[in-house]
């Protein structure tokens, strides 16, 4: 019952699949792209640990099935980066520890990637609103949200600095 | 001992790994044919189990089993799984068998499971499994169960009173008999959850040409899991590997040895296919054990200058449907109530009381939440009677350092007397009121009230026995590569487990940070092991490390000084390498240590030389670590929608010598978010019927980036003269302490209205009907 | 917790949108995918088939028609908390978009899809509640317009057909210096209200009130205008006598319970939300009550 191909440009990749209508986004880049820093906290929509962009939008991979992002293009928590590097907000997540077990990590990275673009200079208050759609059990927050704070400082110091990488 | 690395703020080794979504978590594990579980559970609280028809589930494309109990291998079939802490005061020392027989006793216990191509196909013909059900009366609330007469939780008990022991010691009638005042409160602690972002999962893989079943599990302690899985299947250990890989956080739920730990390998082996199953949400409301929920009723006796002369009381503890764990947490809450203050005479009666819900065993704190609640309030009430400042009646009554080692008189629940090792609870209580401006708080509470807004400050203090034994083992072994290997049955839920432990190794050894290569959490690795709980590993783990590595690098100067030819004295090791002092052949790597103490085939070894560079140490505690602390909160209070923000938040903690501040502060930080969710917002409800009535995140509200302010931390080090690091536990401190402080904090924000509080979570909706019930709102209305 | 199965339809045209709403059976339609997918990924919801609106593109847009904001049921909550005409022209939605959930469901969410869920302690219909907003049922029998009052019919329930989706919702449009304000009390940022209040106020010169709005949600099956609020306003001076007069009237509503909240709390923040909500109201209008 109910399969359809679908095609998902994930992270620059162009994937295309015939699957169940019902296999959600996430389980679609968990188990068929086998991408699976993309992780799933709670399947209704509040953990937010399965957030990826959409066309450069955050959403819940568990809310939505693969096959309503036929056509899109898909970033996960694999794509912020290139192998064996590190994206500055990841960087600093290590130097101000915002993260423990690092399972609700990838969806606070996308989340925080997606503000500190649509808001280069945000305040703490704009942090920890944009990080309420994401729940972290082991770190209260506080090294996650100093983490976002100092990558949009370093990345509007790299925009001061033409020719800076 | 250098400070090279212990006592470093150094950033982790796990970070790069699952901060680039390369982390291994047991449902990134893919194995060929590997099918996919997903188990059938009670919709009852407690029912007869009449039968089951398997026929419409069974001919769904893509399912390969249905098991029910009767399916499952001898003994695991009518085994109940092993009770972990067995203790003389336990009368109903009953566990749940893996799969139900006969009888369920609370929503969520596994009846079947099904096992499909995938977890889609295997919930649709779980969906079509019909099971018969007769229902029995349920038990919700454990005050009503206590009390003979009622429903039983299991049909077969004429008594739902599982425990009923006392801890006590001096003698609390003289003191009550002549106190000059006596204060009684009756509180209540919710019951919550561990809620790890990760749910529970198991992967199981039986391999026949080794005949070696391997198991993935998100557990804290696979070693243990690997023992009790053996006795239920009937393997030896040694045929079976158990491996915690990344797991996404623990918090207590994921210590105890679950039904589907014994029901997933069973399934692998009877279908020759690797099986997994990923607990969802839902499942982990109803399934993973749970905690707090106690029922205190406690006096206090003072005399006229709030000196305290004892305590007493009675304490309910639901423990749910079983007791995997014994009666271990309100044991542990029972003893933790006189925590950091001299109190002569104490006596605590407690009854634990079984119910229709999923057992109750430890979540962090474990138990002493509830009993600090207990003192905490107590005091904020003498403190309010006698008109003395809250600080000051505590000041009066803190164990001073040099009663240290102070003896409480009593056991503590590692069956040693409960000996506080070290600590110095007046400066610790300093630092935080410091820290807080705790001095100055009644002019900003004034500004702000002229301002109409009301916010209050709250403290509590604990002390908490961590460390717990018997042991944890590490081996150290240098390779030939140069690197050094590190082994240990300590496992990691997020807590940096490798980092520290490779700090210790390699201050001890003298390699590179980055040399260092750690297997946690894999019975493979290292013979024995117990895992996380207790805020134990980095008195246990960390010790034997330290003492492994002091033990290879005697190795190492051994080897270095005759390869050198110097004598050992001349030896220095650092960053992997051997440098000689004098002499003419510099130095030498690890390596080619390793190398060396490789031999060559048959010729002998130097007389004193030993099979390679490595040692293993299981260091064996003689007693707990006792961590200790003192909790500020500042809250602000809508008093018109009883909406409470924690704005600011202090901690002086003492868990003794730092390894390494940066992981140290983020146990506290996670651990006080934990408390503000304790305190404020978790709460997970059941009806008259014991049907869980918050299984999902938007019901059972965990604390979010809003809730939790960054806190102030200060280090207190005293050093514990009992382990060779002179550390303690610094896990669940942050937890334990922080219901008691908010709550605090908020009936001192809402003094204007004389209103006390005795419950967590402390819901807006009872801030305003307690409110209401004080005339608030006459005032504030017309104001 | 995986949805059962479901075959899957993305329609490119409204009328094949429509037409198979008619032909299919057990059919749901997909819009933001925020509600629905969370209640079949608990099976609450099984359907046989679903079908995704997000391809139709003539669903999405903001354009001013005939004195009304029309928005069409598919634009994104995050499109309309950016857009400028819902800035100036309905500033209370703007504001209230905020409310809605998390960034995250908001870039998926759409406004057509949170008012046929009808969620009664949600935001989006509260607005359109309190600004007695127009609904654009279609079908394959055409176009139904379906006043605002009369859209809820209960616990989330809707006066949509069976055969019927939401097209666009017209928001009128108040007379540019009115003064709006949205107070609600969730216990986190971003969940369900436990109460709120929506008020629009247009205040004279003399600072006599020429018309008022004041929806209540979250205490009650559906979004609901006090009435009574409403009636002691209009006419009358605005000041804090006032304002807090009108508000005691939220006391009169019927509260429903439940793990969230008890009645009495309910109407208690009815009444505190409601004199808020007016205030900043009062206060964006030019008034300082």
């Amino acid at each position: 019952m109910g399969k359809q191909a679908t095609r998902v440009i994930v992270n620059g990749k162009s994937h295309a699949r015939v699957i169940d209508a019902r296999l959600t986004l996430a389980d679609f880049l968990r188990h068929e792209l086998n991408l699976t820093g993309t992780h799933l906290g709670c399947e209704h929509g509040v953990c937010g640990a399965c957030t990826v962009l959409v066309d450069g939008r955050t959403a819940r991979s568990c809310l939505m099935f693969a096959v309503q992002a036929n056509g899109c293009a898909v970033t996960t928590v694999e794509g912020l980066a290139p192998e064996g590097q590190l994206s500055v907000l990841q960087q600093a997540f290590i130097d101000n520890h915002g993260l423990q077990c690092g399972f609700c990590t990838p969806g606070m990275l996308m989340t925080l990637t997606e503000l500190l673009r649509d808001t280069p200079a945000p305040s703490e208050q704009d942090v920890r609103e944009a990080l309420t759609g994401n729940l972290c059990r082991c770190t209260g927050y506080a090294g996650i949200v100093a983490a976002a704070l100092d990558a949009a400082q370093r990345l509007r110091g790299a925009l001061a600095k033409p020719g800076s990488p | 001992m250098g400070a090279k690395h212990f006592g470093a703020r150094v950033t982790r080794l796990e970070d790069p790994a699952l901060l680039a979504g390369r982390g291994r978590f047991v449902d990134d594990v893919k194995l060929p044919g590997l099918l996919h579980a997903c188990f059938v559970r009670s919709p009852h609280a407690h029912a007869k189990l009449r039968g089951c028809d398997a026929r419409a589930a069974l001919i769904m494309p893509g399912v390969h089993a249905v098991m029910t109990a009767d399916d499952l291998p001898e003994p695991m079939r009518d085994t109940a799984l092993p009770l972990l802490l067995p203790n003389p005061a336990l009368n109903v020392p009953r566990t749940q068998t893996a799969l139900a027989r006969g009888e369920v006793c609370y929503v969520g216990q596994a009846v079947a499971v099904v096992v499909a191509d995938t977890r889609y196909i295997a919930e649709d013909a779980a969906a079509a499994l019909i099971v018969h059900y007769e229902a029995l009366p349920a038990v919700a609330d454990c005050r009503a169960a206590a009390e003979a007469g009622g429903p039983g939780a299991h049909s077969d008990l004429t008594t739902n009173v599982a425990s009923t022991f006392s801890l006590a010691y001096g003698d609390t009638d003289a003191a009550f008999a002549d106190a000059a005042h006596v204060f009684r409160e009756e509180l209540w602690q919710h019951r919550g959850g561990g809620m790890a972002i990760e749910t529970r999962a198991v992967l199981a893989h039986h391999e026949p040409v080794s005949d070696l079943l391997t198991v993935w599990s998100g557990t804290q302690t696979p070693h243990i899991g690997r023992r009790m899985l053996a006795d239920l299947i009937g393997r030896d250990l040694q045929s079976i590997r158990m491996i915690a890989p990344d797991v996404g956080g623990g918090f207590g739920p994921k210590a105890i040895f679950y039904p589907e730990e014994a029901v997933i390998p069973a399934a692998a082996l009877k279908l020759g296919r690797p099986v997994k199953w990923i607990e969802d949400r839902r499942e982990h409301f109803l399934c993973a054990t749970q905690e707090r929920d106690q029922y205190w009723d406690v006096a206090i006796a003072v005399d006229d200058e709030a000196k305290i002369l004892g305590l007493r009381g009675r304490m309910l503890h639901d423990t749910g449907a079983y007791v995997p764990w014994g009666i271990v947490m309100p044991y542990i809450a029972a003893s933790t109530v006189p925590g950091p203050y001299v109190v002569p005479s104490y006596q605590l009666e407690t009854v634990v009381v079984l119910t229709n819900k999923v057992p109750t065993t430890p979540v962090r704190g474990a138990g002493r939440p509830q009993a600090v609640f207990a003192m905490e309030r107590l005091i904020d009430r003498v403190a309010h009677e006698l008109k003395i400042d809250r600080a000051e009646v505590r000041r009066r009554n803190l164990i001073r350092p040099e009663q240290m080692p102070y003896e409480v008189g009593l056991i503590f629940r590692d069956g040693k007397p409960l000996v506080y090792d070290s600590g110095d609870y007046p400066r610790g209580q300093d630092q935080a009121l410091a820290l807080a401006d705790y001095d100055d708080f009644r002019e900003r509470q004034k500004a702000a009230l002229e301002q109409g807004r009301f916010i209050g400050i709250g403290l509590a203090n604990y002390v908490e026995g961590t460390g717990l034994g018997p042991f944890e083992g590490v081996t150290v072994r240098v390779l030939p590569s140069g690197k050094v290997a590190v082994a240990t049955g300590a496992t990691s839920q997020g807590q940096g487990t490798r980092t520290t432990l490779s700090q210790i190794v390699a201050e001890a050894v003298g390699c590179r940070l980055d040399d260092v290569v750690m297997t946690v959490g894999d019975t493979a690795a290292i013979s024995q092991g117990v895992g996380a709980f207790a805020s134990r590993q980095a008195v246990n783990a960390g010790s034997s490390a330290h003492v492994a590595g002091q033990a290879v690098r005697q190795q190492l100067i051994a080897l270095a000084a005759r390869a050198l030819d110097v004598s050992e004295t001349d030896i220095d090791l650092e960053d992997g390498l051997a440098t000689a002092q004098r002499g003419n052949k510099p130095s030498i790597a690890f390596g080619d240590l390793a190398r060396l103490a490789q031999g060559i085939p048959g010729v002998s070894l130097p007389v004193g030389q030993s099979a390679g560079i490595e040692h293993t140490a299981y260091y064996t505690p003689t007693q707990a670590a006792y961590c200790s602390g003192t909790h500020v909160a500042e809250v602000q209070v809508d008093a018109m929608t009883g909406g409470v923000k924690v704005i600011r938040y202090t901690v002086a903690h003492d868990s003794g010598r730092v390894i390494n501040p940066l992981i140290v502060d983020g146990q506290v930080q996670g651990g006080v978010a934990h408390g503000i969710g304790n305190a404020l917002l978790e709460w997970m409800q059941y009806d008259a019927n014991a049907q869980p009535l918050t299984t999902s995140f938007a019901d059972y509200m965990l604390p979010m980036a809003t809730d939790v302010p960054t806190c102030a931390i200060a280090h207190v080090e005293t050093v514990n003269p009992l382990n060779p690091l002179g550390v303690k536990g610094a896990g669940e401190g942050g937890t334990i302490p922080a219901p008691a402080a908010i709550v605090a904090a908020i009936e001192d924000a809402l003094a204007p209205f004389n209103v006390r509080f005795a419950e967590t979570p402390l819901t807006p909706e009872r801030i305003v009907a307690t409110l209401r019930a004080a005339g608030a709102y006459d005032r504030l209305f017309a104001g | 917790m995986k949805p059962a199965p479901f075959d899957y339809h993305a329609p490119r045209q409204l009328k094949d949108a429509a037409e198979l709403l008619v032909r299919l059976p057990n059919a749901k339609l997909l819009a933001g995918g925020q509600s629905l997918v969370p209640m079949m990924n608990f099976r609450y919801v099984i359907v046989d088939h679903l079908i995704d609106l997000g391809r139709l593109d003539e669903l999405r847009g903001v354009a001013v028609v005939e004195g009304a904001l029309r928005i069409g049921a598919m634009t994104r909550q995050r499109d309309l908390e950016f857009s400028p005409e819902v800035a100036k022209h309905c500033p209370l939605l703007a504001e209230a978009l905020r409310h809605v959930g998390h960034r995250q469901t908001r870039n998926r969410g759409t406004i057509g899809g949170s008012l046929a869920h009808a969620d009664p302690a949600a935001e989006l219909p509260a607005v359109c509640a309190a600004y007695d907003a127009t609904v654009h049922a279609l079908s394959v029998r055409g176009i139904r317009r379906i006043a605002f009052r009369e859209f809820c019919t209960g616990f989330m329930a809707t006066a949509l057909a069976p055969d019927e989706m939401i097209a666009a919702i017209d928001l009128p449009i108040w007379r540019l210096g009115h003064g709006h304000g949205f107070h609600e009390f969730s216990r986190r940022q971003g969940d369900f209200a436990i109460a709120g209040a929506a008020a629009l106020l247009d205040v004279g010169a003399d600072n006599v009130v020429r018309r008022a709005a004041l929806t209540v949600f979250g205490v009650a099956t559906a979004p609901l205008r006090v009435e009574a609020a409403e009636a002691r306003l209009a006419g009358k001076p605005l000041d804090t006598a006032a304002i807090r007069a009108a508000a005691a009237a939220a006391w009169l509503i019927e509260p429903i319970s439940d793990i969230h909240a008890g009645g009495d709390y309910r109407r208690h923040l009815a009444q505190v939300l409601s004199a808020r909500a007016l205030n900043d109201a009062a206060r964006r209008a030019g008034v300082e009550a």
